[in-house]
């Protein structure tokens, strides 16, 4: 069986596992709408009060809240296994893994998928068709595909960021807190462009972990602001960032010694 | 609550309080999260007050001031971070083993949530009250008077037993439906928005700001901050403690009579 059609019964088997508790899936979709939401109403609230931050207007902030929610709740969906690996570590499922004829980055993403982000998904596309008209942007082919790029690109970007942390995992048995900052914390600070934190914080974003490189850069040629086409690619640049998970979770793999249980 | 009854109490609130003390390197990765969340914060509203200075509902040092006290006593303030073993009791049905025990549930589990929550803010404030008040005066702490701080501390038990109460009802909750999650992300992510823990207070609308001044939710975060940044004195102070008290109770007894019922009916999920 080729990976693709494995990949494939995985997902079908637990689509049809959520289903079995239909009336607690449907609870769960309403609760995390509601969580997202509240992070929704404080940015509106806020621009009641200040009409702009840095240059921004709100349908503007709204673009990259969107765009963040919605890349960050995809890499939810899909590569959520690495966000519960610390458990997997600490109970032994991962030796069962091990002993698997594959890849383990291939078969820890196929142990979880959270399907009940659908429903942010579904927030964050409510919010972009809200934004998309109002902010100002003239939308072409073109500038449609950077902002389908620009989602892609953050999907994978978090995709990674959850690889970094179960990679640490490795190390410690128990996962760190710390990895939070640049997960959950990216999801609520990076609903605004990296530029409202100032320059030091940007530059972080942009060279060390890449969040900038999908929302704020390319959200500058959107809007006109600037005709460097290199602006408009950067999502691509973010990708770079495969390469040093990858290689943290081979190091990882390397050093794991079982717990036994 | 006779004397013997007390000290039954105060012992169990020890014991999860100790428990709590020992997780020292997850406090440490804790601490360097609330920093880089606290900086951040401090970073978006010092971008708003750039933008517009003269729509700030108070002064750019008493909202960092708000920030980083939030920071440091995340552990008692984040309406999320329930303790959860109750949860998982009733779930699994080891709820019939407390059952046993001669201590009133509620109070037990009561007492563990406070010692729960207080454990992890001492073990966590610390460094963030230190290094925030070594920070630059409009980004830094602002240092209280006496008087200030006194009212903080006040408030802010009182702010603990709202939440543990708030907690409590989750947990009794669960009695009935089973399956938590879903009621407990609803009430705690709209509580933790209700009572500050997102934005201040002051930076919503007027009047959505009167409506959730009476609400519970102020009690569980605002009004302790704000007493802190000397934004809530006076006579208004003693009314919000006032508030807070009832509202306390009013919980506390809520909770009580509805664990009752549910105990009532309570069956234990075997195997």
């Amino acid at each position: 069986m080729n990976s693709l059609k494995l990949y494939a019964e995985y997902l079908s088997l637990h689509l049809r596992e959520r289903m079995e508790y239909k009336k607690s899936f449907i609870l769960e979709l309403f609760g995390q709408f509601l969580v997202s939401f509240s992070l929704f109403l404080s940015i509106y609230f806020l621009f009641q009060r200040f009409h702009s931050v840095a240059g921004f207007s709100f349908s503007q902030v709204l673009i990259s809240f969107s765009v963040v929610m919605m890349a960050f709740s995809l890499a939810e969906i899909f590569f959520r296994g690495f966000d519960l690996f610390p458990q997997m570590l600490g109970n032994g499922e991962f030796d069962r893994i091990l002993v698997r004829p594959r890849n383990t980055v291939f078969l820890v993403i196929c142990s979880k998928f959270q399907l009940n982000r659908l429903s942010r998904v579904l927030q964050a596309i409510v919010t972009l068709l809200y934004a998309l008209p109002r902010c100002g942007i003239h939308w072409n082919p073109a500038k449609a595909g950077v902002l389908a790029l620009m989602i892609l690109c953050g999907t994978v970007v978090f995709g990674c960021l959850f690889v970094c942390g179960a990679a640490v995992a490795f190390f410690t048995i128990e996962g760190l807190e710390f990895i939070n900052i640049f997960t959950d914390g990216a999801r609520e600070f990076g609903s605004y462009p990296m530029a409202v934190y100032g320059k030091a914080i940007l530059t972080f974003t942009t060279f060390v972990i890449p969040l900038a490189c999908f929302q704020y850069w390319p959200m500058l040629w959107l809007m006109g602001e600037s005709r460097n086409l290199l602006y408009a690619l950067c999502p691509l640049f973010s990708l770079l960032f495969i390469l040093p998970s990858l290689l943290l979770w081979k190091i990882g793999i390397r050093k794991y010694q079982s717990t036994g249980s | 609550m006779t004397n013997h009854n007390l000290s039954q109490y105060l012992t169990l609130f020890r014991l999860r309080f100790l428990a709590g003390l020992q997780y020292r390197a997850a406090a440490l990765a804790g601490i360097a999260t609330q920093f880089a969340w606290g900086g951040l914060l401090v970073l978006l509203y010092r971008a708003f007050y750039e933008a517009d200075p003269s729509a700030f509902p108070m002064s750019l040092q008493s909202t960092c001031s708000y920030i980083w006290m939030q920071q440091a006593f995340l552990a008692i303030f984040m309406t999320w971070g329930m303790e959860g073993t109750p949860i998982s009791l009733i779930r699994n049905g080891d709820v019939s083993y407390e059952l046993c025990r001669p201590v009133d549930l509620y109070w037990m589990w009561f007492t563990r949530e406070c010692a729960y929550r207080l454990a992890k803010a001492v073990l966590r404030c610390m460094p963030i009250i230190l290094f925030a008040a070594l920070l630059p005066t409009p980004y830094g702490l602002r240092i209280p008077g006496w008087s200030e701080l006194g009212l903080f501390l006040l408030s802010g038990l009182l702010a603990l037993f709202n939440i543990a109460a708030l907690g409590m009802l989750i947990n009794v909750s669960t009695f009935f439906t089973l399956d938590a999650t879903g009621i407990r992300s609803l009430l705690t992510s709209a509580a933790d928005f209700l009572s500050g823990g997102l934005v201040p207070l002051p930076f919503l609308p007027a009047g959505l700001g009167q409506v959730l001044a009476i609400l519970p939710f102020a009690g569980m975060e605002n009004t302790p901050l704000q007493m802190f940044n000397g934004e809530l004195t006076g006579l208004a102070a003693v009314e919000a403690l006032l508030l807070q008290l009832f509202w306390a109770v009013a919980m506390i007894a809520a909770g009580r009579l509805w664990m009752k019922k549910a105990l009532g009916r309570v069956i234990a999920q075997g195997g």
